[in-house]
């Protein structure tokens, strides 16, 4: 048989593509370049996710969900790239993994019509559901993060942080920035002191701000960095002997990969995370089963279980249970991204589950609305044990100060609707 | 008097600090020097030097995911472990015979070709080593261990302490490094200026056909200063990276070499010493006494206004060779 070159392309688009009726979940990710360690488990536990719910429940409501991966390399204008490559496969919905790319596809996405997913990350004020239509961000965005640290500095300080100083040692990056303006707040409110140190992108030499925190001695250090900078920064507080128990880390400065390079002297280094870690839950005996025995995974298997794993797998899960809510609104299976948004904001997860789920006690219950896209923002505090090499819950999940924060996130996307010609919404 | 005290221990911590990036700049300087090539790749040598060490210490299989993926086997680990001397000399070995292939597969193909050309070659280099580091050894971050100290020095905390009221904090791996550094640059040095093949190398850098002419073979040449480069990179891994673990971030580490090169000159193996010296302390020091008033994460960017305000005097450098070229 004679094959013309266009039917040779003809043919090679169409294996490419998924089939019509699959649902389109792109799993943008990075497994090459500086944060390679990071990206690996957390695009590992994405695409197991997916590769459980198509094995065992031949995927959801009888469609298969595909999960096509683009490679960012955590670089925004790559990021952009795979977004314009993504958008002709019909994706449901995108989870960047990077709040540099998802400020670029802010913009672009209301006007394609396709939903955003950056749990833990991104804008935070995209919990604005009146402004950020297509933008959701549950169960926790950075401003949580930032208060739930400070109130567990408040419980292990009595209630009183009046004297007290805390430093936020943060990436000088956009994302680094996020939690200035609710610490100040909350500086205010409590009376503690708060000293700025910002680490210039990537951060492997940090040893001014760490003199620095030796001289002024701060009762707490938080910290939200990424990559190097988190190593490092674990590095020069271990030398200067900063007590790591007073050390809080975001959930981005909070995985195995951070901890591990200062050895024995992590030992008690806190995080924040708003999941569960490790693989006691009755998901990973199907994963096991359907997943990992069956030679499906996606990457070498020694991921599972870890901080980033987890994160991956969860952002899976709320996304799967999203498509669920939305094929039951639209009364199909074969759901578009539109009615995607739909099943976003119409979204519970509860507790019970969770547990139907195979992750009991894993995530915080959520429910979103038009108005709310960003859930109630708990957060745990996680404990880095050096000895056994793992992460323990040593709190439950703590409530954010809503008080400080519903009035700054109606500001900011009051600002950007205004800066974008948006007329609000959920009227 | 407090301020006073604490500009001297930031002083010194910049000293050290220099001294890390000298540690990267000489890699760099040791290849223009002999080949007039700006080599892209030094950040990465230094990283997948660091990767190959911690491989061989562990005992970890290389191409391992390869291995498995092609033959259903689930080979990882040799399961032993190598003593880190051995370790160190196994991997500088391995660098040996990087730069052999880099010569017989790069190098060799564009004697004679204008300097940019080399430029692009080794940018290649860099994204091909980074791509066969990650195929090799594995992305993870991995901890390296060598046997150096780290942390507070404690008798120089206790002796200051004694003198001014407040103890210093000196890193005892800033030390290490810095002794280290000084031998390095000595033997270097030395080597340059008093044996027959480093003369030979400072005339392929003057100029390759006149070299080929008089009977120094080029080829040896590129490869012995590959390898000593690649040893540089691996001294400059081994102190990085056992601050931050092994990671791809680490090839990251030669944009702090480049204000150093613009400072001290790209052509003197002093020269990346005293830029490296002067940044450290430079930059420090401006985060110490404006960084506050700016919003601080001033390092950075001074480190290259720093290099600027020099070449405004010296373009070639503090140390660089003046080119004089007369048309």
């Amino acid at each position: 048989m004679k094959l013309t070159f266009p039917a040779l392309v003809a043919a090679a688009v169409m294996a490419a593509a998924p089939a019509m009726a699959d649902l389109v979940v792109p799993n943008m990710s990075y497994r090459t370049g500086p944060y390679a360690a990071n990206g690996i488990p957390y695009a590992d536990g994405f695409a197991d996710y997916f590769t459980l719910l198509n094995e065992r429940d031949g995927g959801i409501g009888g469609q298969l969900i595909q999960v096509p991966e683009c490679e960012t390399a955590y670089n925004t204008e790559k990021g952009v790239e795979c977004y314009e490559a993504l958008k002709s496969q019909n994706p449901l919905v995108l989870n960047p993994l990077s709040t540099g790319i998802t400020y670029q596809l802010i913009p672009k996405i209301g006007v394609d019509g396709i939903p955003l997913y950056t749990p833990g990350y991104g804008r935070t004020s995209a919990k604005d559901g009146s402004v950020f239509e297509w933008v959701f961000n549950a169960p926790a965005n950075y401003w949580d993060g930032a208060s739930v640290a400070v109130k567990h500095i408040l419980d292990q300080e009595g209630g009183d942080l009046s004297g007290k100083k805390i430093a936020l040692v943060y990436h000088n990056s956009a994302y680094g920035k996020e939690p200035i303006r609710t610490l100040e707040e909350l500086s205010e409110k409590h009376g503690f002191e708060l000293t700025l140190l910002p680490v210039d992108a990537p951060g492997q030499e940090q040893k001014s701000q760490w003199l620095q925190i030796r001289r002024e001695k701060p009762d707490y250090v938080i910290m939200y960095a990424w990559g190097v900078m988190n190593q490092v920064a674990l590095q020069e507080a271990v030398n200067i002997r900063f007590p790591m128990d007073k050390f809080i880390g975001i959930w981005w400065s909070g995985s195995e990969n951070d901890v591990r390079p200062a050895g024995a002297g992590a030992d008690g280094y806190k995080a924040l995370t708003f999941h569960g870690v490790g693989q006691d839950y009755p998901l990973y005996e199907d994963l096991k089963t359907h997943v990992y025995d069956a030679g499906k995974a996606a990457g070498a298997g020694d991921q599972t279980g870890t901080v980033l794993y987890s994160r991956g797998a969860y952002a899976a899960l709320v996304i799967a249970e999203a498509i669920r809510k939305a094929q039951e609104l639209a009364g199909t299976s074969e759901i578009t991204a539109a009615q995607m948004r739909d099943g976003f904001e119409a979204l519970e997860i509860t507790a019970e589950r969770m547990e139907e789920l195979g992750l009991p006690d894993f995530g915080q219950p959520i429910s979103l609305s038009c108005e709310n896209h960003g859930g109630d923002g708990l957060a745990r505090i996680q404990q880095w044990n050096a000895s056994e090499g793992k992460w323990n819950l040593i709190t439950d999940f703590i409530e954010p100060d809503a008080e400080i924060l519903d009035p700054l996130i109606k500001a900011d996307s009051a600002a950007y609707a205004q800066e974008a010609g948006l007329t609000p919404r959920c009227n | 008097m407090d301020q006073f005290i604490f500009a001297a221990e930031v002083v010194l911590n910049g000293l050290m600090t220099g001294v890390m990036y000298a540690l990267v700049a000489l890699g760099f300087v040791l290849i223009f020097k002999a080949s007039g090539v700006f080599n892209y790749a030094q950040g990465v040598l230094a990283l997948f030097a660091a990767l190959t060490l911690v491989g061989i210490q562990n005992g970890q299989v290389p191409f391992a995911h390869l291995i498995n993926a092609a033959l259903g086997t689930q080979l990882h680990h040799f399961g032993w472990t190598v003593p880190s001397v051995m370790a160190i000399a196994l991997t500088a070995l391995v660098m040996v015979g990087l730069a052999f292939l880099i010569e017989k597969l790069v190098l060799q193909h564009l004697v004679g070709q204008e300097p940019i050309i080399l430029f692009m070659a080794t940018i290649g280099l860099a994204y091909f080593l980074e791509g066969l580091g990650d195929v090799m050894w594995g992305a993870d971050i991995k901890t390296l261990d060598v046997g150096l100290p780290q942390g507070i020095s404690d008798s120089i905390e206790t002796m200051t302490d004694a003198w001014f009221g407040y103890g210093f904090f000196i890193d005892r791996l800033d030390i290490w490094a810095t002794v280290i550094a000084a031998l390095l640059v000595a033997a270097l040095v030395a080597f340059a200026q008093y044996t027959k093949q480093g003369r030979a190398m400072r005339a392929v850098a003057d100029d390759h056909q006149a070299a080929l002419s008089v009977g120094i073979s080029l080829r040896f040449i590129w490869v012995m200063v590959w390898s000593i480069a690649g040893f540089v990179a691996l001294v400059a891994g081994i102190m990085w990276g056992t601050k931050s673990g092994v990671q791809f971030s680490l090839s990251l580490i030669a944009l702090k070499a480049l204000p150093v090169l613009m400072l001290g000159g790209f052509t003197s193996i002093p020269g990346a010493i005293v830029g490296g010296l002067i940044i450290g302390v430079g930059e420090k020091l401006f985060e110490f006494t404006v960084g506050p008033m700016v919003g601080g994460a001033t390092e950075n960017w001074f480190a290259y206004v720093l290099a600027l305000l020099f070449l405004v005097f010296r373009p070639q450098g503090l140390f660089g060779e003046r080119i004089i070229e007369r048309v």
